[in-house]
């Protein structure tokens, strides 16, 4: 395995089409139609498709990924669905990460977990149809009939003439064979690839620190900035920049819409005399700090104006006429992304044109974007990804692209806008700042008769989802939503309001359960059970795959036999998958101790083993890590956490054992990068409270009281 | 400005700068050596971690001053063609998700196992307990510890 630097889908076509001939496949990983299928000849030939395949003679198969590489493993993932199909030898596979320059990408988006989902049928496609061109291509040689050939490891053979073809030296033939309108894909047992665990085809480049990042991009006479943004809730009224301008090395200092870009030559230098600027600000709205949020929360839980998401049946009644109701609520902080590398963007303005580089989730919308923004053809505006240290969610937002095409306009130079970690912190679009309450109505024979779930979020939207379990499973449901305006910004983070609503629901789900003195997961199989026989509503989760998660975790854990531990279980449906944990907790001396966490995920067809549980791992200590230590708070407007010293991520010596399960069932794959964070929460509070009585109902958890002289993540 | 001399990687490099221009943005800013990454510049995270003669040092926080004859090691200097065996272990055991903290997570594993060629589980947590990665692949850093530490004499 190799690959190539990003490279533009002209310079692919010139790697890939050899002068000596070989095999060019055009295909759309994004289209519906199964029409999207050519062989590409020239240069010349249309541009309109977004990923490519090619043979050259001397057997070479090179593959073009043009999905944003987060550390998702989709680059490593695609080509494995292409040439599993294609019977290829994985090592002569070449993978070319692609920049975007053309007006056809759908879906070049790297973010709610649906890349593999979005593709998998058309990649396998792709990779059947070259198979099919090459087989054909050897049966006219020797003419035999195709259906006494196959195809291994880069070669179509011939069993019975005990003869065989390598794919190089087939390639040229294959590129006159008619390209198949309908290709038989393989079953899923005789896969080879598919489900194993493969290396990242970027671990070399990785290991030996090649400059793959956004952060690492270089251009000879290219200016450094970064920018002083307002709180939210403040505007620019003046700036003194004489100070600043004057420090070595600076360029100028400008000033745009709310921004003071301080400009020069070196990143240290720019930093430096950002500290010299001497900027007012007023207000613009606003200014909200945490207290006010705490506040605001009891006030709107009560009084606010809310949105029906769901009713069934008559809560009311259902309420009145309880023989127990149960209340909880639950709150959670607002959350920084905080990728490893901050934001940054490289942009150059010129009278005809903008080049974009740099690391996005969505390349299209900045794309869009800057267009719109500078009154410019979108078609003159190209963007080139480079790999993202992280993403989040924070890179679907423009904004960082944006404000580096607008310094470069004006500075009429080409900029690299870099943000520092405090920027990184105090910049905005994070997770929003959630408060839940649930309400259970039991009746005397300790069934679930009424539900109500009310969301009370800061720019959340909508902070529930409406549909998801337990809703189908009760009578009588109501589930609404309020929403607070503030000026600070938010956006989707890893598995948008699922990451918290999960654990709130979970958590509340466990205590319902006590209440009417069933086995936690019983009490889930059997709402499950009266989903499925008794619907109530919709439904739109798949009950099966939810109750095979189920079983799983509890097989897998040992659920309710282990004397010693304490264990919490939770299972959450989000993003077209299903997960559910057990996490352990182990008394020593009186102290609690986090032990290990059992993941089974329902995630369809595993593409890549190392990938998926890299997934599932990275999902759980994600969750276990926000839920437990990260915390974002307010002072009139500025996040009072601004660096790693304050806010805290989780560290290598907080982590539990994680063991995870795949349920193999041949769905077509519904995708893995978020589905794995939302249960975990759940999971550790409903163990804490098996283990010591006391139940977490905030985040993050190393701050409740019910914590104190707990750390819960640390050997003992 | 000042004019330093010094010794990265087995060869020598000369720089204009401040004197109290971090290690770091000599390194990525002067000399394109990018391996070395930016993360926090507080020593919270240890994505900028180097070896001065054979430590592990967080290079956003050491002023090029401060560095004088020592050496440095940066990622791209850990070997010729990616083949340390802590390198080699990073691979086999899959480490890296989006990669972006894995060279100063090598770094300092790499220090540790100089220094101690078969640590125990607590002391693999202590020596990378400075390093913190976003993506969660703490388990494969442990293991990828371990298993260059088997593979070390
Ligand atoms: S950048 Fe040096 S420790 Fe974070
Ligand atoms: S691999 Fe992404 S931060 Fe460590």
């Amino acid at each position: 395995m190799t690959t190539f630097p990003k490279t533009s889908r002209r310079n692919f076509l010139k790697i890939a089409a050899t002068a000596g001939g070989g095999l060019l496949l055009g295909f759309h990983w994004s289209k519906t139609e199964a029409s999207a299928i050519q062989v590409v000849g020239s240069l010349a030939d249309d541009v309109s498709f977004n990923s490519y395949l090619s043979i050259s003679p001397e057997g070479i198969i090179t593959i073009f990924s043009p999905n944003p590489e987060l550390g998702q493993n989709i680059k490593t993932s695609f080509p494995m669905i292409v040439a599993d199909e294609l019977d290829a030898d994985w090592t002569k596979v070449k993978v070319v990460q692609a920049g975007l320059d053309t007006k056809k990408y759908e879906r070049q988006v790297t973010g709610g977990s649906g890349a593999i989902p979005h593709s998998w049928e058309r990649l396998r496609k792709a990779g059947a149809t070259a198979r099919h061109m090459l087989v054909e291509a050897a049966a006219k040689r020797w003419n035999v009939s195709s259906s006494s050939l196959t195809a291994e490891n880069s070669f179509v053979v011939d069993k019975a003439g005990n003869r065989k073809l390598s794919y190089g030296e087939l390639a040229t033939e294959a590129s006159s064979i008619a390209v198949p309108k309908d290709v038989k894909l393989k079953e899923q047992k005789d896969f080879k690839l598919i489900g194993k665990a493969v290396r990242n085809v970027d671990n070399k480049d990785m290991i030996t620190g090649k400059p793959l990042f956004g952060l690492d991009f270089y251009r000879e006479g290219m200016l450094i900035s970064m920018i002083q943004r307002p709180a939210f809730g403040m505007k620019l009224k003046s700036v003194d920049s004489a100070a600043a301008k004057a420090m070595p090395g600076i360029v100028d200092v400008v000033s745009f819409k709310n921004n003071v870009a301080v400009v020069g030559k070196s990143t240290w230098q720019v930093n430096k005399a950002r500290k010299e600027l001497k900027i007012e600000y007023e207000a613009d709205g606003p200014l909200e700090s945490t207290a006010d949020h705490d506040r605001l929360f009891k006030d709107l839980m009560v009084k606010g104006e809310a949105t029906v998401r769901r009713k069934d049946g008559d809560v009311d009644a259902a309420f009145k006429s309880a023989a127990k109701v149960i209340t909880r609520e639950y709150q959670c902080p607002f959350l920084s992304h905080s990728p490893m590398e901050p934001m940054n963007f490289f942009a150059h303005v010129r009278p005809d044109g903008v080049e974009l580089i740099g690391p996005t989730q969505t390349p299209d919308r900045a794309r869009m974007e800057v267009a719109k923004l500078l009154n410019m053809f979108p078609d003159n505006v190209t963007v080139e990804l480079t790999r993202l240290g992280g993403g989040f969610g924070r890179r679907l937002q423009a904004d960082y692209a944006l404000e580096a095409a607008e310094l470069s306009s004006i500075l009429k130079a080409p900029v690299k806008v870099i943000w520092t970690r405090e920027d990184d912190l105090c910049g905005g679009s994070y997770r929003p700042a959630v408060r839940y309450r649930f309400d259970a109505a039991l009746d005397a024979q300790g069934n679930l008769v009424g539900y109500k779930l009310r969301g009370v979020g800061i720019n959340a939207g909508n902070c529930t989802r409406e549909d998801n379990f337990p809703s189908g499973a009760v009578d009588n449901l109501l589930i609404d939503s309020v929403e607070h305006k503030s000026p600070i910004t938010t956006g989707p983070w890893r598995a948008p309001i699922t990451n918290f609503l999960a654990f709130a629901e979970q958590s509340f789900l466990d205590e319902v359960a006590m209440a009417v003195k069933k086995d936690p997961v019983q009490f889930r199989l059997d709402l499950l059970d009266r989903a499925k026989s008794n619907p109530v509503g919709e439904i739109k989760y798949d009950i099966d795959r939810m109750k095979g998660v189920i079983k799983l975790a509890a097989e897998k854990s040992g659920w309710g036999t282990k004397k010693d531990l304490a264990q919490g279980f939770s299972v959450y449906f989000s993003h077209r998958s299903y997960v559910a944990q057990v996490a352990e907790i182990e008394m020593k001396k009186g102290k609690p101790s986090l032990k290990k966490i059992y993941a089974a995920a329902d995630c369809g067809v595993v593409v890549n083993m190392s990938g998926a549980k890299q997934q599932v791992t990275g999902g759980v200590v994600d969750g276990l890590g926000h839920a437990m230590y990260s915390n974002l708070t307010f002072k009139d407007g500025l996040p009072e956490q601004k660096n790693f010293n304050s806010y805290r991520l989780i560290k290598i010596k907080e982590i539990p054992e994680v063991e995870c399960h795949f349920v193999d069932n041949g769905i077509d794959p519904t995708g893995l990068g978020e589905p794995a964070l939302p249960p975990t929460g759940g999971a550790v509070a409903n163990a804490y409270f098996k283990a010591t009585g006391k139940r977490l109902y905030n985040q993050p958890f190393s701050l409740q009281e019910e914590l104190k002289g707990v750390t819960l993540g640390e050997k003992l | 400005m000042a004019n330093y001399k010094l010794q990265i990687n087995g060869r020598s490099y000369e720089a204009d700068v401040d004197p109290d221009t971090p290690l770091l943005w000599v390194l990525r800013d002067n000399f394109g050596l990018v391996g070395t990454k930016y993360g926090c510049g507080i020593a919270q995270c240890g994505a900028c971690t180097v070896h001065l003669n054979g430590n592990a040092v967080r290079s956003c926080t050491l002023p090029v001053s401060a560095v004088g004859s020592g050496k440095v090691t940066t990622i791209e200097g850990l070997s010729a063609d990616g083949d340390h065996p802590v390198q080699l272990a990073w691979d086999e055991v899959d480490v890296a998700q989006c990669g972006y903290c894995q060279a100063g997570q090598i770094m300092s594993a790499t220090a540790l196992l100089n220094k101690k060629s078969k640590p125990t589980v607590a002391e693999i947590e202590n020596a990378m307990n400075g390093n913190i990665c976003r993506c969660g692949t703490y388990h494969r850093i442990k293991e990828a510890i371990v298993l260059a530490s088997s593979k070390l004499k």
